[in-house]
């Protein structure tokens, strides 16, 4: 590159003109950056212009049908002391925390299973994606059946088999409340957890496994020292989703509870929804929406971290 | 509920005679009206309009019928098109609340409870509309005017109320020792314990049930004397009057059928239909359902008022149900004529038949209507407006005590107590804080 420069210096003032378009026209950063752009406009448009509009209406005092006027940090001072908002929070962190960590075990164990060699593999495989595919208000209201204060089965079942003698007050109690819903949360997500740890399990080369029975490792040590390693970077990504589809959940709520009773199930966003579209102050809803973010970019930035630690994701220490 | 029985037959007979005439007036006989209408209207509808119009999805069917009829004969005298479009009651308001937003989408909303308080600059004013119905159909009652006016203006017009009543087995109360229902609190609260203690229990909602819960809290806040806001909007929740109220709905609960801290609006009508509940505030629908479903039941189900309060006055939340226009509507005379047209009494008579009592207009013009009387039953509902109350209470209905009712403030002030998440005074001062957090 450099000798073939020196050989056209004399021409050069020439040349200067078309050469920064002929450099540009072989450039593949610059033709890079053109087929880019469709794809960054639409983000911009669809999602960062949103999220960049919400932040912004939380600091105005806007509601349905009349725009607002800057108020500065009213409404976060507002949330900062309310009793609601800040159980709310609780119940979002508890939400998230449990279901996430039980979707994992059972999503992991699940996905064990299925990686084995069995009759109807492939059946199996897709019987088990079931709860995801169901249209989550669907399942909703099958679950609000479920646990229905007079109506419901398992209450039923068990006043018949004489092991309790009132229905259970599943929806109306607080913590039977939270129970409830995290376990609705659960049946839902574990499919996605399996399949897609699954497919990770499905690029570990049986090889590796032959190698280690042959060393005479254990079921445990296999899994420990093989399985596991090779699985982290797929678990980082499932559970960076995993905890962001938990964390922004709202139709299973909604559906099942209101939110009630008395707002022992309010997850952030459902009170974002109830006090921003259904009473009508967008600022206010927009204020809960955006104390989101912080705890959303949490969860993001522990995954995306961990995902650039390369001998991390490789299982070993990071000395 | 207490004169009719000497006039029944009588009124029951020109009931029968007015069915049949509104049944005649089906087909050509509406559009040939219709078409009369139309050349007399004051509105007159702009050349070609395309309306959308969004209501709220029937819970009777008759009624859905009936409001169609008028929705094709009003399209074909007047040469426009009204796209009508239904959602369930929990997703008008926020479809409503985006199109008000957005500045489009819809030109018309038949929606719940206050929805014109919610973005009243986003309402043409309706106030010809109303005045117009008003002289012809008897006048508004005061809870009309309440529910339709904004500073003087009419922002929405209130086309009827769904009664949050009474409904419960009579035999279960006689079984109680109620065999008059019970008018004042104190008589209410022995029929509830009594009715718990056979075996026959009552239940209201304690949920976020918009419609149930709202209903019958409010009612018991008022009734012992108890407000959110003041005249001049100003929040007073934290009151002994208050108090008062959260105690005595505690003995309610207390003797209530489990659960209902977790019912919505539509527990408290499986639940009766199913003979596990004898007692609930609910519109007419669990009876008209029962007619037909079950008439062994309906023959034992009545309705009463909630009993008056420490005044001796009776105040209760209904569920209304008023029509608005935008203001970004560019076919604003089609609009009003066609809510001028659907109250019209030709109509609006035969249409209120057919929702067997699930509507109450607040025009007391059609107070005589014959549902009200054919049925000794449906009585009680005929005077919903009487007793009808804005969810401001004694304030100013506006935005702030739509949202207020809308975020429900009232209700958890009641369920915290309830299901003793929170002690009596700090279950106020929570509410309290709320409704500050409204009304600043």
């Amino acid at each position: 590159m450099s000798t073939l420069q020196t050989s056209v210096t004399v021409e050069a003032p020439r040349a200067d003109a078309p050469s920064l378009w002929s450099r540009l026209r072989v450039n593949r950063n610059w033709l890079g950056m053109w087929f880019m752009l469709p794809a960054a406009a639409f983000l911009v448009l669809f999602l960062a212009y949103p999220l960049g509009l919400g932040i912004w209406m939380s600091f105005t005092d806007e509601r349905i049908g009349r725009p607002g006027i800057f108020i500065g940090a009213e409404n976060y001072q507002w949330l900062w002391d309310d009793s609601i908002f800040w159980l709310s929070v609780f119940n979002t962190l508890l939400y998230t925390l449990i279901a996430s960590a039980i979707k994992f075990a059972v999503g992991l164990y699940l996905a064990l299973l299925l990686n084995r060699h069995m009759p109807f593999k492939a059946l199996i495989r897709s019987i088990v994606l079931i709860p995801f595919i169901v249209p989550t208000v669907l399942s909703a209201i099958a679950f609000w059946w479920i646990y229905d204060a007079q109506f419901s089965i398992i209450s039923w079942s068990l006043i018949r088999l004489g092991i309790i003698e009132h229905n259970i007050n599943f929806l109306g109690d607080g913590n039977w409340a939270r129970a409830s819903v995290i376990f609705a949360n659960i049946w839902r997500g574990v499919p996605f957890v399996a399949i897609t740890l699954l497919a990770g399990l499905q690029t570990v080369s049986p090889s590796l496994y032959e190698a280690a029975t042959l060393d005479g490792a254990s079921n445990w040590q296999r899994f420990r020292y093989i399985t596991y390693p090779l699985l982290t970077p797929i678990i980082a990504v499932v559970m960076t989703f995993s905890v962001l589809f938990t964390f922004t959940d709202f139709q299973l709520i909604w559906a099942l509870t209101r939110g009630g009773p008395v707002n022992a199930t309010h997850l952030m966003a459902t009170l974002s929804y109830q006090r921003g579209i259904i009473s009508g102050r967008l600022g206010e809803g927009a204020a809960i929406a955006t104390a989101m973010i912080p705890f959303l970019l949490a969860a993001i930035a522990i995954s995306w971290f961990g995902m650039q630690r390369r001998k991390w994701q490789q299982g070993s220490n990071n000395d | 509920m207490t004169d009719f029985s000497t006039s029944r037959r009588s009124l029951f007979k020109g009931g029968a005679s007015l069915l049949a005439a509104a049944a005649t007036m089906s087909g050509d006989e509406l559009l040939g009206y219709a078409k009369a209408w139309a050349e007399t209207s004051q509105w007159k509808p702009e050349a070609g309009a395309k309306v959308n119009l969004l209501r709220w999805k029937r819970f009777v069917e008759a009624e859905d019928v009936a409001f169609m009829k008028i929705v094709d004969a009003f399209q074909k005298a007047n040469n426009v098109t009204i796209n009508v479009s239904n959602e369930s009651y929990d997703d008008i308001q926020p479809k409503a609340s985006v199109a008000a937003n957005t500045g489009q989408g819809l030109d018309m909303v038949w929606g719940l409870y206050s929805l014109p308080f919610l973005f009243p600059a986003k309402c043409v004013d309706m106030s010809d509309v109303a005045d117009y119905l008003g002289k012809k159909c008897g006048g508004w009652a005061p809870s009309g005017e309440a529910y339709g006016k904004y500073n003087g203006k009419w922002i929405g017009i209130p086309v009827a109320a769904t009664g949050g009543l009474v409904n419960y087995r009579m035999s279960a109360a006689e079984k109680a020792g109620h065999k008059e229902f019970p008018k004042d609190l104190a008589g209410f609260a022995d029929l509830i314990k009594g009715m718990n203690k056979n075996g026959t229990p009552a239940g209201m909602a304690l949920g976020h049930a918009s419609g149930d819960a709202n209903g019958w809290l409010h009612w018991a806040l008022w009734a012992h004397g108890g407000n959110l806001i003041d005249k001049d909007n100003k929040v007073v929740i934290n009151s002994p009057e208050t108090a008062k109220a959260l105690e005595y709905v505690k003995g309610l609960y207390e003797n209530f059928v489990p659960g209902t801290a977790s019912w919505n609006d539509s527990s408290n009508n499986k639940a009766f239909l199913a003979g596990q509940l004898y007692l609930t505030v609910n519109g007419i629908s669990i009876y008209v359902t029962a007619k037909t479903e079950n008439p062994q039941m309906a023959a034992d189900i009545n309705h009463a008022h909630l009993p008056a309060g420490v005044d001796g006055k009776t105040r209760e939340l209904h569920l209304g149900f008023p029509i608005l226009v935008f203001n970004f509507s560019k076919f604003p005379q089609t609009c009003k004529a066609f809510t001028a047209f659907m109250l019209e009494p030709d109509q609006f008579n035969p249409w209120v038949q057919a929702a067997q009592g699930y509507l109450s207009p607040f025009l007391t013009g059609y107070n005589s209507n014959p549902i009200w009387t054919s049925d000794p039953k449906n009585t009680p509902y005929r005077d919903v407006a009487a007793t009808a109350n804005t969810p401001a209470g004694i304030g100013k209905m506006g935005e702030d005590a739509a949202a207020a009712i809308a975020d429900f403030v009232v209700v958890d002030m009641f369920a915290n107590y309830c299901t003793g998440r929170e002690d009596l005074k700090t279950a106020m001062m929570t509410a309290e804080r709320s409704a500050k957090r409204i009304f600043r």
